[in-house]
């Protein structure tokens, strides 16, 4: 199924993103309070930490999309070397797309029409959708294995079909940065898997995706590297047999954890205990 | 069976095709609509006649041979049916756009054109008029009570930091009681007499005392801001998903949900000053297009409007028609023809999303 993704931009000396000292607040509360983040072209960076830490308002930062707050200081997100803030809002959703978390809708929508609204940065306002943007919607779907539900509407979909249309209509708007919030969130193993690997796919494709995850040994098997948010900080980043060790983990969560090594991938597996008093 | 997974291009291309039929159909049906219509009423006129009538007045007569029509019948024509039926369509297509943009910048299916308080306002500049003898015209003032409404809860909504569906919902719901309660107190201080008919069926909505200034007025409004409003249709696309979505979609969210606010007021607004506030085109119109054809904005906003004229002239050729010579207010009939219309659609589309 991973099929050549012709036309995503493929970048040998692109650096990435790269964001440095972001911080957000609301109402003199600061979410966000001095974040640095990077996320490698061409590998799948997890975003990790507990309930609140700020995930999912780092990446709306990151897209720009999040409301107005009380920043502080001038935070920096660069992608491949280009300040993003400084892109026009059509050139960025060119450049970025945002899964979000649990994105729903009343109306009557097919999937098809969902997936074409990816192409919606790429076309005048005034147009509607050529053959050339069904053909990217179809190839989005077959990539993120809903080619089957292209003719269903958007509302009957069970939550695993739902999240493979919202990927698709990310990868309509064919983004080089991909950032997903908790894209397996009420999904089955089999779903989580199959999401994790058409991020890896995209991920080979040259990609930079940078997902927010709950669950860390699903970090630990997928991700390439990972940054562990805590209270709004970065607690740690790194690789990811570097960051998933006790040492970083049991303060974070405020549980105890022990590391084991996968006797086939060699990847780290955690086990988890209530911290006793 | 084997074959029909392979048909997923096939069925990508068949949607250009389907907006192909729809519009002209809808727009056969409304210049039908106009022609019918306009020769249904308590003086029998033939449709050879009422096309003489126009014929003759669009300049059309003497090339064609046409003898023209005595005066009486010919004022019927000329000077009653057909001003109040093109007003009629012309309020029907701005109220059924309106009501589109509306529920997709609300996020809302209970929204209307009169979510702003746009209709209680507008009733309150009538009702000063009517009852308490403002010096204004009465259009005028209903226009003026509709702007204000408008400004009030925009200002309120805007005042509570970005304008979000809901807050939109909530400022527009607190402005329009209001209104409505200064709307009774007028009405329950000052009512005397015949003044009570008159107000309730401006309150209800007609259009029976359309002249072509009200064409020209509603004409032109749905003209210029529902064509403007007609080409939204990718940007309301890309508030499917809700605000996140269309920001990250390259939408500036806040400032289109300003622009196509204000624009269906002082469409909506300039529709109420000429036929008071018609209930249920706004609200269940759009609902009954998108069951017919899904929620595409780009079909959806021109085929709402197409629909909406010619469910309105209907409507309101019933209103004039079944009671004669008593005549109905037009906002009884449209909730009356239209709730069963629309109960029916929803029963046919129930394995549908």
């Amino acid at each position: 199924m991973t099929t050549d993704e012709q036309g995503t931009a493929h970048l040998g000396a692109d650096a990435g993103l790269e964001a440095s000292r972001v911080s957000w607040g609301v109402d003199g509360r600061l979410i966000l309070d001095g974040v640095d983040c990077t996320a490698p072209p061409g590998a799948v960076t997890g975003l990790l930490g507990p309930n609140g830490s700020g995930k999912s308002t780092l990446l709306r930062v990151i897209a720009a999309v999040q409301p107005a707050g009380s920043g502080t200081g001038e935070p920096g997100v660069r992608f491949g070397g280009e300040d993003l803030a400084a892109l026009s809002r059509r050139r960025r959703a060119r450049v970025l797309a945002l899964v979000e978390q649990d994105a729903t809708t009343d109306l009557p929508v097919s999937v098809l029409d969902a997936v074409l609204l990816g192409r919606i940065p790429h076309r005048s306002l005034l147009a509607g959708d050529s053959a050339a943007d069904r053909d990217v919607a179809q190839q989005a779907l077959a990539t993120a294995g809903a080619l089957e539900l292209a003719g269903r509407a958007v509302a009957t979909l069970s939550g695993g079909e739902r999240q493979r249309v919202h990927m698709a209509r990310a990868l309509a708007q064919r983004p080089r940065l991909l950032l997903l919030d908790e894209p397996t969130n009420h999904l089955d193993i089999a779903a989580q898997l199959h999401a994790m690997r058409v991020l890896r796919s995209l991920a080979d494709d040259g990609v930079t995706v940078l997902a927010a995850l709950h669950d860390l040994n699903l970090a630990a098997a997928t991700c390439d590297h990972v940054v562990l948010l805590s209270g709004g900080r970065v607690a740690a980043a790194g690789a990811v047999a570097d960051v998933l060790v006790p040492e970083v983990i049991e303060p974070v969560y405020g549980v105890r954890c022990e590391v084991l090594t996968h006797p086939r991938t060699g990847r780290p597996v955690l086990t988890f205990e209530p911290r006793t008093a | 069976m084997s074959g029909t997974t392979a048909d997923g291009p096939g069925g990508a291309e068949r949607r250009p095709a389907r907006g192909a039929v729809w519009l002209p159909a809808a727009v056969v049906v409304l210049v039908g609509t106009v022609l019918v219509a306009v020769t249904i009423g308590p003086a029998e006129l033939a449709v050879t006649e009422v096309w003489r009538s126009i014929a003759t007045h669009l300049g059309l007569g003497d090339g064609l041979g046409l003898e023209p029509l005595s005066r009486i019948r010919d004022g019927m024509v000329w000077q009653l049916r057909l001003p109040r039926i093109l007003t009629a369509a012309a309020v029907g297509a701005g109220l059924a756009l309106s009501g589109v943009v509306m529920q997709s910048l609300t996020r809302n299916p209970l929204a209307d054109p009169y979510l702003l308080g746009l209709s209680s306002g507008a009733s309150l500049g009538a009702v000063l008029v009517l009852l308490l003898g403002v010096p204004l015209l009465l259009p005028v003032a209903a226009f003026g009570g509709a702007v204000a409404a408008l400004a009030a809860a925009l200002g309120l909504a805007g005042a509570l930091g970005a304008i979000t569906p809901t807050r939109t919902v909530l400022a527009g719901l607190a402005i329009s009681q209001l209104c409505s309660a200064a709307v009774s107190f007028v009405i329950f201080w000052a009512v005397k007499g015949d003044a009570f008919r008159e107000v309730l069926s401006w309150l209800m909505g007609s259009v029976a005392s359309a002249t072509w200034m009200s064409v020209a007025i509603t004409g032109v409004a749905v003209l210029v801001l529902g064509s403007a409003l007609s080409l939204t249709g990718s940007v309301l696309d890309a508030f499917t998903f809700g605000d996140t979505a269309a920001a990250a979609l390259g939408i500036p969210v806040n400032a289109v949900r300003w622009v196509l606010l204000i624009g269906v007021a002082l469409l909506t607004g300039t529709l109420v000053s000429q036929s008071g506030s018609i209930g249920f085109i706004g609200l269940i119109l759009p609902h009954a297009v998108r069951l017919l054809t899904g929620a595409r904005h780009r079909l959806l906003l021109p085929l709402s409007a197409l629909l909406g004229a010619s469910f309105l002239v209907w409507a309101d050729t019933l209103a004039r028609t079944v009671f004669e010579p008593r005549e109905l207010p037009v906002g009884i009939v449209t909730a009356a023809v239209g709730a069963p219309v629309f109960a029916l659609l929803l029963w046919r589309g129930r394995s549908r999303a």
